[in-house]
């Protein structure tokens, strides 16, 4: 017991001791110049083993340089060496503030270490430090800048920063969610577009295009983040109040932040991507990066390589695509035969089913388009419809009558009178590519004949439609478009039954019933 | 009396309306009255368009005279006396021949139905007009001699005045008096003689019988005094009591229950191995019918008159498929046990007060339960008592020696044990409250003596005895379903236990099929939502555990799979599909939960053929992981496998040499649990059981699909992979048949299909207008929804017409006796007027007459 109380003890005495050692040196420096060399004892302590004295001393660290920046007490200009500091003939004052940018130099420089450091909050408190010290910057330009060409906004810190914060080695969105209250700020989402950009291009250029999961997965954490307001007269949010001429100000346009957006996903999607960044990015594109370029047609090529990759990274490539096909006039020819090689069994097992059926329900909803298309089509889902789960057909059935309903010259599909009731080959070739070539105008859909027989009585009943005349009007398949297992499960199990059936032949053990299987192939022990 | 009269008058105007009689009146027109109609409706003959006001009250004032009139008059009058004596008034009938034919008529009287059968005794025989066996009983005690000697002599002489005849008695008492008085006498003096006489002795006779009773009272009395002398050492109280009415008590009672005692129940005929066979084949076909009609989804509309058939009492009748020749004996036999039971318990319940509802589901239960018992005389003895509450071993060995059948040596083995183990099992049990309670009971025993726990339990606790046990027995099935995911958890599974539990779980869901039904959805709706849970948050989930399987396997135990939809079996489908389409495989473990749940849908649809897509799907991606180039295939593996990558050769063999050693064996239900298997042959082994079963299960998909259009499409991907990828070379020779056989049923080349065409419908009729009709019931419009209230407004509004009719008969009735009476006052009147002028007149004239005389004496 004695010890660890003794422990306890000390612990508590060098928490106390640090926390005093650190507070009287800031003071101290504050008050008086004399001490300045205290500023080494508390920019030691950001290289500390222990977190809380890290977090204390930025704490500490980012109050000191504060008030030196609103002081003027930190050298303007360009920095002289340090070395140089006593051979050249400077006043007592200068040479002071030379001490103390440098000083400030060395602080900034370990608190972007510090940003990779293992410790979460370390993270945050060097990171909130950092913008402080951003903001100052700002309003106490260390440069002597040529007011007419630039505005003060410290570039070269946020650069540095943000080159920290899309880590290559390790997951950084913790922390560039909290970045994301910065980026509210008009200005300092401009400059960090522009960083991001230029960093991407260097970071993807220096590990030649190859994939880099880490590093384009805090890329896309932190593009996704950011927002470009809808309208210009919102920008009015800054972190650097500039005094001269803020409507000339680049940051407050908002066609210079739409471009810089738009640059800064473009040089991203440039690079190879993984195929899991391609779904993430692909998912959000139509809604939240679209909207927001200034000219979305340049995705094209980005789209039209997804379009290639196949498989769920084609279904969702179709969303953009057909927001550039609708709003931008854009021309993709033989769209319909890519969209006829998309599908394969695996359409009805993806997650994005739903999407792509909103998105196919669309891009057929056209009664322009020819019979042999929309036949091929009608043929090869139905052909397709043999391997689907319930809730996949149950969308499925009522969009292959509504297809045939669109177009009434595929109602041969289910209904050919003037044929001779020989039975024959289905002339359906499963394998060709193009519609045009399928002969699926031929055939008729016996798949759905035979679904007539699936198990689930819904499936059942909606394949039941086709041995009659379709209704006159389509059904509405958006409402089931999201449908999963269980609520179908659910539904069926929240009906009212008014009677129970029970097998009536009495079952005696576990493995043995009329039509057992299980107990041929399995057995107890 | 009204309402009588009012038809008959109603009738009587009728008739004089359609009386030919009368054609005059009819065309007079100021007699004829015509009812002018609201609306002239086409084609309605109107009965009462014309009416004759004049007719037809005549007709009813000649009616009121008739009836009414007369009563009226006949008012406070006395009746008549009318003789109805035989040949009272004949004079042409002599005496004796009168006598001797009321004599006659008598006996016929007497002797109609009564005697009708008596063949030993023609007649009853009696003395003074007293039925001699009667007098025999001597019921009352204290009367008897008294009353029967005077009652004789007194009958004797009354009679003779009586019922002799007026004549008769007046010729023999004239007789009698001649002798002794020799002086005629009036008859009206006899019978005033006659009279007095019988009065006095009949005063005489109850003075006596009040002084008999009054001494009898003393003597009981004073023998009551002695009694308490001889009397030992009961108190005084006490003794009392019982004194008041000792023996009739008891033989009071002896009298009741002989009254109350059943007398031998007429039972049912005992039918013969035949008639039983041949019933339960009809049974049999029915339920199939049924079956087979709520397969085809007909069912779903006529629900409600489905269950007929399903109710607890027809359903526990119990039969089984496969028990023919030799089962039925053994039914057969059964049935003589129950039938004794049944009187046992018959009289039970009479005395009870008898519970006839209650009856006939035990009567099932017990039988049910018995024919189980038959079945499963191997791991559990089912026992049937149902109406004794306190089972008693007696009953336990009468029904071992019912069995029938003497059983193989083990068997008799084993039932000793059972025996013994029964021995030490208390007979009546708590109804669990929780599963926890529901466990104690059952944990620590063996899985038959579980069943022997439960079966007590569900007796002691059968809804016929008292009113919450059916709540509990609800409540137990639930537990039960819980003890038993628990028994398919633990490690290792023990399924044995499961198996032994089955027949009583089934036993509960046919008792409560809504309870059972609720059950399983709530363990299929958790299990799912938390599958479902899974998927969103990881994206892929675990395959379901072995307790969710058997949960499964006993849902289609329990329920029909066939049916279109059914509450339990469509969940549970969807519940296989989700798993088979959405749970990762990812160990050997996971492959073999995957086949079992393949086996279980197989099984789901094998009677009605339904296709299950998820199925083959899952069996191809099974097969799939036994292939080890997964390059350039000709077939697309679907969720939840993959193409190529990790867990992609789970069932690819490591050396493909263990297959010379490997032979056909049942996998074990465990392994689905943990895979015992250790070495790397022992697994190969297991790879290659696992892959048989695969090939097994296509095979049996193969002959069940095989009449669907689609069939070749279908197996097309399964077909490719056997054909060009399964390295079927390196499996053995029963694998390899296998194979063969799958190849050889799924043909090349899709067969040929007829295009399609819609359904010849029937052509739509031309549309008509069809009339709207509007019930006209006795009140006019339809008012009131239910049968009830329709039945309710009509006696409503019957009772005012009724009311409102009497109202105006008697209205008219009292007018008319008010006229009449008026009638009567009148003519009184004039009468009298009448007769005051003729004597005012006779006196004028006898004055004048005076007068004349006068004046002429004056001249």
């Amino acid at each position: 017991m004695a010890p660890s109380t003794d422990s306890n003890v000390k612990d508590k005495n060098s928490q106390v001791s640090y926390k005093k050692d650190i507070n009287t040196k800031t003071g101290r420096i504050l008050q008086n110049k004399k001490h300045s060399n205290d500023i080494f004892d508390v920019i030691e302590y950001l290289q500390s083993e222990k977190d809380k004295e890290i977090i204390f001393a930025t704490d500490a660290c980012r109050r000191v340089f504060c008030q030196l920046f609103d002081r003027g007490d930190l050298y303007v200009g360009d920095l002289p060496q340090e070395e140089d500091l006593m051979s050249g003939d400077r006043g007592a004052e200068e040479k002071y503030r030379i001490f103390m940018r440098h000083r400030y130099n060395n602080c900034v420089e370990l608190l972007l270490e510090n940003m990779d450091h293992e410790a979460f909050q370390v993270k945050e408190a060097s990171l909130c430090a950092l913008m402080k010290f951003v903001a100052a910057e700002g309003r106490h330009p260390l440069q002597n800048l040529d007011l007419i060409e630039h505005y003060s906004f410290p570039r070269e810190l946020l650069r540095t920063l943000v080159e920290h914060l899309l880590s290559t080695k390790e997951d950084m969105s913790l922390l560039i969610s909290r970045f994301q209250e910065f980026l509210e700020m008009d200005d300092v989402r401009y400059y960090v577009m522009s960083s991001v950009r230029d960093n991407i291009y260097r970071v993807m250029g220096r590990n030649k295009k190859a994939v880099i999961p880490i590093y384009q997965n805090n890329v896309y954490t932190l593009l996704s983040t950011i927002n470009v307001p809808s309208q210009g007269s919102k920008l009015k949010h800054f972190l650097v109040k500039q005094a001269y001429n803020p409507e000339e100000w680049k940051a407050a346009k908002l066609k210079e932040h739409k471009r810089a957006f738009e640059q800064m996903w473009l040089q991203f999607l440039k690079f190879k991507l993984p195929s899991s960044m391609y779904k993430k990015i692909l998912v959000i594109l139509h809604e939240s990066i679209m909207p927001q370029m200034s000219d979305p047609s340049l995705l094209i090529d980005f789209l039209s390589a997804a379009y290639d990759i196949g498989g769920a990274i084609s279904l969702l490539a179709l969303n953009g695509l057909f927001i550039l096909i609708h709003k931008h006039n854009l021309d993709y020819p033989d769209f319909y035969k890519k969209l006829y090689s998309l599908l394969d069994p695996s359409i009805f097992h993806v997650k994005y089913r739903a999407r792509f059926f909103h998105l196919m329900n669309i891009f057929l909803s056209s009664t322009h388009l020819p019979a042999y298309l929309v036949a091929a089509f009608v043929k090869r889902f139905a052909r397709l419809s043999l391997t689907a789960p319930p809730t996949a057909l149950l969308i499925l059935l009522p969009f292959v009558c509504n297809l045939i309903h669109r177009h009434p010259s595929c109602r041969v599909l289910i209904h050919r009178p003037s044929a001779t009731e020989e039975p024959c080959d289905d002339p359906y070739v499963m394998e060709e590519e193009d519609p045009a070539q399928c002969h699926a105008l031929e055939s008729s859909l016996w798949e759905i004949k035979t679904l007539q027989k699936h198990y689930h009585p819904d499936v059942a009943k909606a394949a039941m439609k086709i041995n009659e005349p379709l209704t006159e009007q389509e059904e509405d398949i958006s409402e089931i478009l999201e449908l999963s297992t269980f609520e179908l499960m659910e539904r069926e199990l929240k009906a009212e039954r008014k009677t129970i059936p029970l097998e009536f032949d009495t079952a005696t053990e576990l493995l043995k019933s009329p039509r057992e299987v299980l107990g041929v192939h399995f057995s107890l022990d | 009396m009204m309402r009588k009269q009012q038809t008959f008058s109603r009738g009587l105007s009728d008739k004089v309306r359609k009386s030919k009689a009368a054609p005059e009146i009819q065309k007079n027109p100021f007699e004829v009255k015509i009812n002018r109609k609201k609306f002239d409706v086409l084609g309605r003959k109107s009965k009462h368009d014309v009416g004759l006001p004049g007719v037809s009250r005549s007709r009813a004032i000649q009616k009121r005279k008739e009836t009414l009139l007369k009563e009226f008059r006949l008012k406070d009058k006395n009746n008549k006396f009318i003789d109805r004596r035989f040949g009272e008034y004949d004079s042409k009938l002599t005496p004796e021949e009168k006598i001797l034919q009321r004599f006659t008529l008598e006996r016929q009287r007497t002797q109609d139905r009564k005697d009708l059968y008596n063949l030993n005794e023609e007649e009853e025989l009696t003395h003074y007009g007293q039925s001699l066996a009667e007098m025999e009983k001597m019921t009352d005690v204290i009367d008897s001699d008294s009353d029967s000697e005077e009652k004789g002599l007194l009958s004797a002489e009354l009679t003779a005045t009586h019922f002799g005849g007026g004549g008769g008695l007046l010729r023999k008492k004239s007789a009698g008096d001649d002798e002794e008085e020799h002086k005629p006498r009036s008859r009206q003096e006899l019978i005033e003689e006659l009279i007095i006489k019988s009065k006095q002795e009949k005063r005489e006779r109850q003075t006596q019988k009040e002084e008999a009773q009054e001494l009898t009272e003393k003597l009981d009395q004073d023998w009551r005094s002695i009694q308490n002398l001889l009397a030992h050492k009961t108190p005084k109280a006490e003794r009392k009591d019982e004194t008041d009415k000792p023996k009739l008590d008891q033989y009071d009672m002896m009298v009741r229950e002989l009254g109350f005692e059943m007398k031998a129940q007429p039972s049912e005929k005992l039918k013969s191995a035949e008639e039983l066979a041949r019933e339960e084949r009809h049974r049999l076909q029915t339920l199939e019918a049924d079956r087979l009609k709520r397969m085809m989804g007909d069912a779903e509309e006529e629900a409600g008159q489905t269950n007929t058939h399903i109710s607890a009492d027809d359903m526990n009748d119990g039969f089984m498929l496969d028990g023919d020749d030799r089962k039925t004996l053994a039914y057969k036999d059964g049935k003589w046990n129950i039938e004794g039971e049944e009187e046992e318990k018959e009289e039970e319940e009479d005395e009870e007060g008898g519970e006839e509802e209650e009856d006939d589901g035990d009567d099932a239960e017990g039988q049910d339960e018995e024919e189980e018992d038959e079945d499963d005389e191997g791991h559990c003895d089912l026992q049937s008592d149902e109406g004794s509450e306190d089972e008693d071993g007696q009953s336990t060995e009468e029904e071992q020696e019912c069995a029938e059948e003497p059983p193989a040596v083990i068997e008799e083995q084993k039932k000793a044990v059972q025996e013994a183990a029964r021995a030490e099992l208390p007979y009546t049990f708590p109804a669990p409250e929780s599963y926890s309670d529901l466990k104690q009971l059952l944990q620590d025993h063996e899985s038959e003596q579980q069943c022997v726990i439960l079966d007590r339990t569900l007796k002691c606790h059968h809804p016929s005895l008292a009113a919450g046990n059916k709540a509990k027995l609800q409540k137990l099935f639930g537990f039960l379903l819980e003890y038993v995911g628990d028994l398919a958890t633990q490690n290792p599974p023990d399924l044995k236990t499961v198996s032994a539990l089955i027949p009583q779980i089934c036993g509960l869901c046919q008792m409560f099929p809504e309870a059972a039904c609720k059950a399983v959805q709530t363990l299929l709706s958790d299990s799912g939502h938390s599958m479902e849970e899974t998927l969103e948050v990881k994206g892929r989930a675990p395959m379901p555990d072995l307790d969710m399987l058997v949960l499964l396997k006993i849902a289609a135990l329990l329920f029909p799979s066939s049916d279109f939809r059914h509450p339990v079996m469509t969940p549970a489908f969807l519940y296989i599909s989700q798993a088979l389409t959405r749970c990762a495989v990812v160990s050997l473990e996971d492959v073999c939960k995957g086949l079992i749940l393949c086996c279980l849908a197989l099984e789901f649809v094998s009677l009605s053929q339904r296709i299950f897509p998820e199925l083959l799907n899952f069996l191809l991606g099974l097969l799939h992981l036994s292939v080890s180039d997964k390059h350039n295939t000709g077939y697309t593996v679907v969720s939840p496998f993959r193409r190529q990558g990790k867990n992609c050769d789970l069932l690819v063999l490591k050396d493909p040499s263990v297959s010379h050693s490997w032979n056909r064996k049942p996998i074990s239900l465990q392994t689905a649990h943990r895979v015992t298997a250790q070495s790397p042959v022992e697994r190969d082994h297991f790879r290659l059981s696992l892959i048989d079963s695969c090939l097994d299960l296509v095979k049996r998909c193969t002959s069940l699909y095989k009449d669907l259009p689609s069939y070749a499409h279908i197996f097309q991907p399964i077909r490719a992979l056997l054909l060009k990828h399964l390295p079927v070379e390196g499996y053995p020779a029963p694998l390899q048949d296998l194979h063969r056989e799958i190849l050889d049923a799924i043909p090349e080349k899709p067969s040929q299909h007829a295009p399609l065409v819609f359904k010849k419908k029937k052509p739509i009729p031309l549309k008509l207008f069809t009339p709207k009709i509007v019930q006209i019931l006795d009140y006019g419009k339809k008012r009131g929804n239910t049968k009830e209230e329709k039945e309710h407004e009509r006696l409503k509004h019957k009772y005012k017409r009724e009311f409102k009719g009497a109202l105006r008969e008697i209205r008219k009735d009292t007018r008319f006796l008010a006229h009449e009476k008026l009638n009567d006052v009148m003519s009184r009147d004039a009468e009298r007027k009448r007769k005051v002028k003729e004597l005012y007149g006779s006196l004028a004239t006898q004055e004048g007459e005076w007068k004349a005389l006068k004046r002429k004496n004056r001249k």
